[in-house]
């Protein structure tokens, strides 16, 4: 019964995804006839148990018509009808599973693949039908049988050309529209020109047609293309199932004294907003009631929380922790703080436009060359033999068996296996360019907050009764600030605390106060929680939570953010494949610098998101290639600059969709390894193109010589194929990170850098 | 020559059948989620569900 009942710890989490019916309300779709339909994200299902369970409580509650789980998407579909939307996240809480809404987004992704694959379909009925003609007129038909044979041919690749071949025709024109070529230009011209010439010759009855050669290459291309775009988007839509950390509107008091829930967009400056406990400030706005903690740490990297008061200004995005809020919104959705990143994202990623994928960097060689022979060809022959069809049928022939088809297996085919590989790690890779870039960087720079260090701090220190901490732990419960989690998680496991709380209260921007009869506790700032003769502290507790009993100290609690999994062992294995790192932080400059001295790295702290950005474009200018790790919207501008970029899946929604790939994991190991895997493949494409070369230097001379039948193009295609195939499933992902190819000189210029460990750029965006 | 009159057409439409079939389910959306059948085939109720 371990896999579907989750921990009380994973629980513990539950309570943070609360969303306001209006909102579920907003994100449904009308499917008519009153009937309407929510699609919630439910990361933890993973086995039939959960599908029956979900499926089962959900159609339970009144108002649902239906829910159907969809198990590799980890995804529910709920049909519902009435006003307001059934209770189903709470009722998936109930029985442990973590519910937020899913965002469809665009659907053009999914479309895109569905036209892979049937245009695969068509290609590969076609192909084997063809192929079946063909042996048998490669086995000695007679001529009527033969060129019986050849129109039916026709008649079959016609419309599978059509059909299947338009997915290359598109990009290949579009590419030749702007003066450019890339792959699809030789596949395009090489398939339709043995069509072409096939069709002459059937109408002239000639011996040979490539009705095969043309559509099986289509064939064997489409498989890599489907295969390739398929791993995407599973990727993709993994990624798009995160939970959506920014909000998605609010809860406005209007001027009559009536609460509306309005989406972020139609927010204007001057409304008054009410912010409940755990909700994210929607836009950028000033208190004017309430106290509260905020926890600005996935906007400004800063790791600890601070008090808002009235007339303290709140960015959007930031997490209000402990007590409700009243605001005014400052600026509307569109001049916020996150827009002005979304600005800066787009000013950013200019460098890494220009980029050009190594297929088209192939292609751009290879076709002028493959284009030249062929008219050589032609005008060779013409005047040795004086036969212009003879001339014209034995230079199509070399076009169709220098169709890439090798060429344009080999990198798909790799980065295909590679982001199989990396998904079984949980890391996701957006695009194909996105591994080539990983592969070639030399630097890796990471953010603090959230990305070495996890979100939640954790209590340090061990001198403290377990009496004391059970009694800390059990007031600690009652609030959702992030200290009061760390420790009431550390006092889970110790037996309840034998006092009685007759009346909790929470003080935001304070902290907890608890009545057990005479006595009074209090858990919190020191200058609140003690007396004002106690409070004697000289050492600055910036980062401690006391707890006294009637005004006197019982226990100083100390708490520290706590570095993510393996964060050392990632560190070292990059450091020993020549990587330089570094911290760029928008933290204060003590816990950067503490945790940069244990890491022994060069670190940089209170940085503006702009400076980040700016640090990532220095590198580019100095000629290193730099990869971005974080997670903060204050990352997103440097994640767009960065060669490449990573993000955790605790990111803000901004980042996720900047990088380039997202780990789902929690152990940072996931970036050398993500590297590695990256510069295995890229190590394989290189060999893959360097097969495709071997074997157009082996069939071009035959082709020229004129000795290419049929039978001949259709072996050396084929073989050709399942060679470059074969070699990309070699692909290893375990074992150290291979070393940049064979450039050791350029590594060498790595690791001294002149960045003095010290602050710098203390020029912090507030 | 008699029998390919009427072999290849045969041929050819059973492989058409094949293919049909193939992008039937396909938009049937029967490949949407091939983990979750592979559990479904398991469970006890047969009261069929449609999506």
């Amino acid at each position: 019964m371990s896999c579907c009942a989750p921990g009380v710890e994973a629980f513990a989490d539950v309570a943070d995804h609360t969303v306001a019916r209006e909102e579920l309300l907003m994100a449904s779709r009308d499917l008519g006839d009153g009937l309407r339909q929510t699609d919630l994200s439910v990361p933890t299902i993973h086995c039939g148990g959960c599908i029956q369970k979900i499926e089962r409580t959900l159609d339970a509650l009144p108002d649902v018509a239906q829910a159907r789980v969809n198990l590799t998407a980890k995804r529910v579909a709920i049909r519902w009808r009435g006003d307001t939307p059934p209770s189903f996240i709470e009722a998936l809480n109930g029985i442990g599973y973590e519910a937020h809404l899913y965002d469809p987004g665009s659907e053009t992704d999914g479309a895109l693949s569905k036209e892979l694959v049937r245009a695969l379909a068509v290609a590969g009925f076609a192909a084997s039908n063809i192929m079946l003609l063909s042996v048998s007129i490669w086995s000695g038909a007679t001529p009527e049988t033969r060129d019986l044979f050849h129109w039916i041919s026709a008649l079959i690749a016609l419309p599978a050309l059509a059909y299947s071949g338009r997915i290359f025709f598109r990009s290949a024109w579009s590419a030749l529209r702007h003066g450019q070529t890339n792959m699809d230009v030789p596949i395009s011209l090489g398939v339709l020109l043995a069509f072409g010439l096939s069709l002459y010759e059937t109408a002239n009855g000639g011996a040979h047609a490539y009705f095969d050669a043309s559509v099986s290459l289509l064939f064997f291309l489409l498989i890599g293309r489907a295969l390739d775009h398929l791993m995407r988007e599973r990727a993709r839509t993994a990624v798009k199932g995160l939970a959506r950390l920014a909000a998605r509107g609010a809860l406005v008091l209007q001027d009559d004294g009536t609460r509306t829930y309005l989406p972020v967009n139609e927010i204007a400056p001057g409304m008054m907003i009410l912010l409940a406990a755990g909700e994210r400030v929607p836009v950028d706005g000033r208190v004017v009631h309430g106290r509260s903690d905020i926890d600005r740490s996935l906007v400004s990297g800063e790791s600890l929380p601070q008090t808002a008061a009235e007339g303290s200004t709140l960015q959007a995005g930031t997490l209000n922790l402990t007590g409700p809020l009243t605001i005014v919104a400052t600026a509307a959705a569109q001049d916020s703080f996150l827009a002005e990143m979304m600005r800066m994202m787009e000013a950013a990623e200019g460098g890494r436009s220009l980029y050009r994928r190594v297929a088209d960097r192939a292609a751009r060689l290879y076709a002028p060359v493959v284009h030249l022979a062929a008219l050589m060809t032609c005008i060779g022959w013409l005047i040795v033999s004086g036969d212009l069809h003879r001339a014209l049928t034995v230079a199509i022939a070399v076009l169709i068996i220098t169709c890439p088809c090798a060429l344009g297996l080999a990198v798909p085919m790799v980065q295909a296996v590679a982001a199989r590989r990396l998904f079984e790690k949980g890391i996701m890779v957006k695009d194909g360019s996105a591994l080539e870039r990983l592969a070639e960087i030399d630097t890796v720079i990471f953010d603090k907050t959230g990305t070495l260090t996890v979100g939640t701090p954790q209590l340090v220190g061990k001198d403290i009764a377990p009496e004391v901490l059970a009694l800390a732990g059990a007031l600690a419960a009652h609030s959702r600030h992030p200290y009061s989690r760390a420790l009431a998680a550390a006092a889970a496991r110790l037996p309840s605390p034998f006092v009685v709380f007759d009346e909790i209260s929470e003080q935001p921007g304070a902290g907890l106060e608890a009545r057990a009869g005479d006595t009074i506790y209090r858990l919190g700032r020191a200058d609140w929680a003690l007396a004002a003769d106690a409070a004697t502290n000289d050492k600055e507790h910036e980062a401690s939570v006391v707890l006294s009993r009637n005004g006197t100290l019982a226990a100083i609690f100390d708490f520290d953010s706590r570095l993510r999994a393996d964060t050392r062992a990632a560190v070292q294995a990059l450091r020993t494949a020549g990587l330089g790192v570094e911290i760029v932080s928008g933290d204060r400059d003590a816990p950067v610098r503490d945790l940069a001295a244990m890491l022994g790295v060069p670190y940089l702290a209170r940085v503006s998101p702009g400076g980040k950005a700016a640090h990532a474009a220095a590198l580019a200018s100095a000629g290193h290639r730099a990869l971005m790790v974080g997670d903060g919207l204050n990352d997103a501008p440097a994640l767009a600059a960065a060669h490449a970029s990573m993000a955790p899946a605790s990111a803000a929604d901004v980042g996720r969709n900047a990088a380039d790939l997202v780990f789902l994991r929690e152990s940072l190991l996931a970036v050398p390894q993500a590297i590695r895997i990256a510069r295995n493949a890229a190590h394989l494409v290189r060999q893959n193109l360097w097969l495709a070369v071997v074997y157009n230097a082996i069939a071009v001379p035959i082709a020229i010589f004129g000795y290419v039948t049929p039978l001949v193009a259709a072996i050396a295609m084929s073989l050709s194929s399942i060679l470059v195939m074969a070699n990309a499933l070699r692909l290893k992902s375990e074992g150290p990170v291979a070393r940049l190819g064979g450039q050791p000189s350029r590594l060498a210029t790595v690791s001294p850098r002149n960045m003095t460990p010290g602050p710098f750029q203390a020029d912090m965006h507030r | 020559m008699m029998n390919f009159f009427f072999l290849i057409p045969i041929a050819l439409a059973l492989g058409a059948i094949g293919l049909g079939a193939f992008l039937w389910s396909l938009k049937d959306g029967q490949y949407e989620d091939l983990d979750g059948a592979a559990e479904r085939i398991l469970f006890d109720d047969d009261s069929p569900r449609r999506s």
